[in-house]
């Protein structure tokens, strides 16, 4: 099989179209460069009512918005999720990491959270603070510009707090906290446990005359048609086209590898067509890879070439190493408080928590070393497949027998709904080398691309904050009068932390540093082997912080996108 | 069915914050041109895969007609019918049950076992099918296993039982994410809104209030449609 070239030399290629990807192709096509942008999923608009599931309701559907072939419900808008079919990764025995993956034009942007949160002068130096893992070449005052100028072109709301390492910003006005949201201030103000007006994604107020405002269905996780919330596709994307840039995006195209010359240099990349699935070449003077942490390094350790035979990027031995995702706990509480509602009212609001608890404690007096915030969740929302299930169980808090049926089924429906408050605890876990992904030989993808094979484990940093969560939140949820729900995760549960991958918010696979020995890029997301290969999705964090990464992302994507423009005018790439 | 609204009629009927706002509204500050809300059982979304499966698994079948049937019965004592919205017939919890024996195979062997014990009981206590029997013949089949000991798994407990728990789930919640069972719920949402905070009345009936600091940081839904200017500090000025 011959592969298939095109003629056409773009100035860029960038793999991936997620929140990395994204921003670097509106920073570089607004620059006048010729822009190829390579997607492995389908193209997806939010505006298309043929793949629209924002505002449906569950009976529009025979499985009543079920999670059978999404799994966060069917009508969460990711193509793909912890399984891709055709697409599998594997496992050292004994270790476990979840990856998800979301094949479509704006990757994971169009269903995440929105929760938008800058790190902190903290966040950048973990090493100089508390001796663990390692401090990034770069600290808040290298990338705070940027952080303002993704707020204002792509607009969060929140508040000036204050706050140190949670860092003020130029933020729309936050919604009005719902009623759970009340009760949650009230109980945790009693634990010392401070609470703030979230940091979400959505434009409770307008930004510009391209994009709506958010009109409150609460399911920014069914991507917004109006364009109110964030997704790399309607904000980004679709934007750099508008306003005439060259962008050409590929779709369905799964990227090989990155295509070097006799002196190593890139010089494009090659793809599989998944419609007719032969593999293609596309040239470039500069390769930007965004396709997520864990797709980037898996493409850089399959291009192996006589100049770069250990795979690019990759003379440190660290491509894939210091993998870590965020760490996470939940629990749940009823609270009588909030049983028998007045449902008289529309309490769907945005898509997220109104409120949120951002870190409070001193770690240098406990026994995990990084913190973490705290989500919530709750209210009177929309049902769907798998409401009022066991719902009786509830009965068991308050001296019921558990079961029976009739008429009093519906009551206990109507006197519980919207009385559950739920909470997500989401810190950071150390980065190590130990943890890592890898090219497994033995296995390819259905497009005959080797896949990643996993080894990674907690340690008890990450399993002791876990305890500290379920502690707060039970003492939270006491304060609200509640009672927790199940049982409290123990040490032999390991405190009811997730496996690592399942916060989807993985990074550190191509991480930054000044010394080419100890890190895969330079400060400007460059590889260090390569000068015009350029990393801008999660791969190079030092570190991840007690916040989510997508704001870090664009923010440093754009940073990497302004070093791009200035080389390439001097001529050095 | 697609159905075009536009948001002027939709805000229109979302309460009087709404229309207060409505009424701020000029031309150029119109946040939202249209928005689309559909009822389009085809697609509702679905890649052209999903949608492949789901033709599939509905041209299979699981339950016979009389097994359809027994469900039929049996989800009717569980949740009864009330006026004016209907129960489970009306919300097609059987073609729900039917679907999902199919979308979730592992449910199958635990409803076709279960209804065969249904009527297998049936036959034995009374001398006709489930289907047949009086409605206190088929409370008292109920009766005996709709209780459970909560200390114990479910999947631990005796088929009928597990039988009876997953009929019950599958009843109350295919009830209530119908079209009548969202009515009967009072559920407000799934359509644009104008967020504006708990209302008074609510409030002041579970003991609670703002803090007029917070509310202060909040968004002035007059001015939602107003384009966001800042001071260098990142003060908002508009």
């Amino acid at each position: 099989m011959q592969i298939k070239e095109s003629s056409e030399i773009y100035d860029v290629i960038i793999v991936g179209s997620g929140a990395g990807g994204g921003m670097a192709t509106k920073q570089l096509a607004d620059a006048g460069l010729n822009v190829a942008v390579v997607e492995a999923g389908p193209f997806f608009d939010p505006a298309d009512p043929k793949t629209m599931t924002q505002l449906k309701w569950p009976y529009e559907s025979p499985r009543r918005g079920a999670g059978t072939d999404r799994a966060f419900g069917e009508w969460d808008m990711s193509y793909g999720d912890w399984e891709v079919e055709g697409e599998p990764y594997t496992h050292t025995p004994g270790t476990i990491f979840r990856w998800w993956r979301s094949r479509m034009l704006g990757g994971r942007t169009n269903h995440w959270g929105r929760i938008s949160l800058r790190f902190g002068p903290k966040d950048f130096k973990g090493k100089t603070r508390d001796g663990h893992g390692d401090d990034w070449p770069i600290g808040y005052d290298d990338v705070k510009p940027y952080y303002d100028k993704v707020d204002k072109l792509i607009g969060v709301f929140g508040t000036n707090e204050g706050l140190e390492d949670d860092p003020d910003g130029f933020f729309l006005p936050p919604p009005k906290p719902r009623l759970h949201e009340l009760y949650y201030i009230e109980g945790a103000k009693k634990a010392n446990v401070p609470v703030i007006p979230g940091r979400l994604s959505m434009l409770t107020k307008k930004i510009n005359n391209d994009r709506g405002v958010c009109f409150y269905c609460g399911q920014c996780g069914r991507s917004c048609q109006v364009y109110a919330d964030f997704s790399a596709g309607s904000c980004l994307i679709f934007p750099a086209q508008k306003s005439g840039g060259k962008v050409k995006i590929f779709v369905n195209s799964m990227v090989r590898e990155v295509l070097t010359n006799d002196e190593g240099k890139a010089t494009g990349i090659s793809y599989i067509n998944k419609e007719d699935r032969k593999e293609y070449e596309l040239r470039g003077k500069v390769v930007v890879l965004a396709a997520s942490a864990c797709s980037s390094a898996r493409i850089l350790l399959n291009s192996k070439s006589k100049q770069h035979p250990n795979g690019l990027g990759n003379s440190s031995n660290l491509v894939g190493k210091y993998l870590h995702d965020s760490t996470g706990a939940g629990a749940a509480g009823v609270i009588p408080g909030l049983m028998n509602r007045d449902v008289s009212y529309n309490e769907d609001g945005v898509g997220g928590m109104h409120v949120y608890s951002p870190w409070w404690g001193d770690n240098s007096k406990l026994d995990f070393p990084r913190g973490y915030h705290i989500e919530i969740w709750g209210g009177m929302s929309q049902p769907n497949y798998g409401f009022g299930w066991n719902q009786g169980d509830l009965n068991q808090y308050f001296g019921m027998k558990v079961g029976g049926y009739g008429d009093s089924l519906r009551e206990d429906v109507k006197k519980y709904y919207g009385s559950v408050i739920g909470f997500g605890g989401r810190g950071e876990g150390i980065a190590r080398k130990e943890n890592y992904c890898e090219i497994d030989p033995t296995t390819v993808d259905e497009y005959g691309i080797p896949v990643l094979k996993f080894n990674y484990q907690w340690s008890d940093f990450e399993r002791n904050q876990a305890k500290h969560m379920q502690d707060t939140f039970e003492e939270i949820i006491h304060n609200m009068g509640g009672i927790y729900l199940g049982e409290k995760p123990g040490k032999d549960r390991d405190y009811g932390l997730n496996k690592p991958g399942e916060i989807i918010h993985e990074v550190g696979t191509t991480r930054m540093g000044d010394d080419p020995k100890t890190s895969v890029t330079n400060k400007f997301n460059q590889l260090h082997d390569v000068d015009n290969v350029f990393i801008v999705d999660a791969g190079v964090f030092v570190s991840q912080a007690d916040k989510n990464c997508t704001w870090t992302i664009m923010a440093l994507s754009w940073r990497a996108s302004d070093y791009i423009i200035e080389q390439l005018k001097q001529q050095n790439i | 069915m697609d159905r075009r609204k536009s948001i002027q009629t939709l805000i229109l009927g979302a309460g009087a914050s709404a229309l207060a706002f409505h009424g701020c509204k000029t031309e150029d500050r119109t946040p939202n041109e249209e928005i689309i809300t559909s009822e389009d059982t085809k697609y509702f979304g679905r890649t052209p895969k999903e949608l492949e499966r789901i033709e599939k698994l509905k041209a299979e079948q699981t339950f016979n007609e009389h097994e359809m049937e027994t469900i039929a019965a049996l989800s009717v004592v569980i949740l009864p019918p009330k006026e004016p919205h209907g129960g489970p017939i009306e919300a097609e919890v059987p073609e729900l049950i039917e679907f999902m024996s199919k979308d979730i195979p592992e449910m199958a062997p635990t409803l076709l076992g279960g209804l065969m014990w249904l009527d297998h009981k049936s036959n034995r206590e009374f001398g006709t099918e489930f289907k047949s029997a009086s409605l206190e013949q088929q409370k008292q089949i109920c009766d005996e296993i709709c209780w459970h000991d909560t200390e114990v798994p479910i999947d631990d407990q005796p088929l009928e039982i597990q039988f009876f728990a997953l009929m019950r789930n599958l009843t109350v919640t295919g009830y209530y994410t119908s079209k009548v069972g969202i009515a009967d719920l009072g559920y407000k949402g799934n359509m644009p809104n104008v967020w504006d905070g708990v209302p008074q009345e609510v409030l002041d009936k579970h003991g609670m209030a703002y803090d007029p600091e917070w509310i202060a940081k909040c968004v002035d839904q007059s001015k939602r449609g107003v384009i966001a200017e800042w001071d260098e500090k990142g003060n908002l000025l508009t």
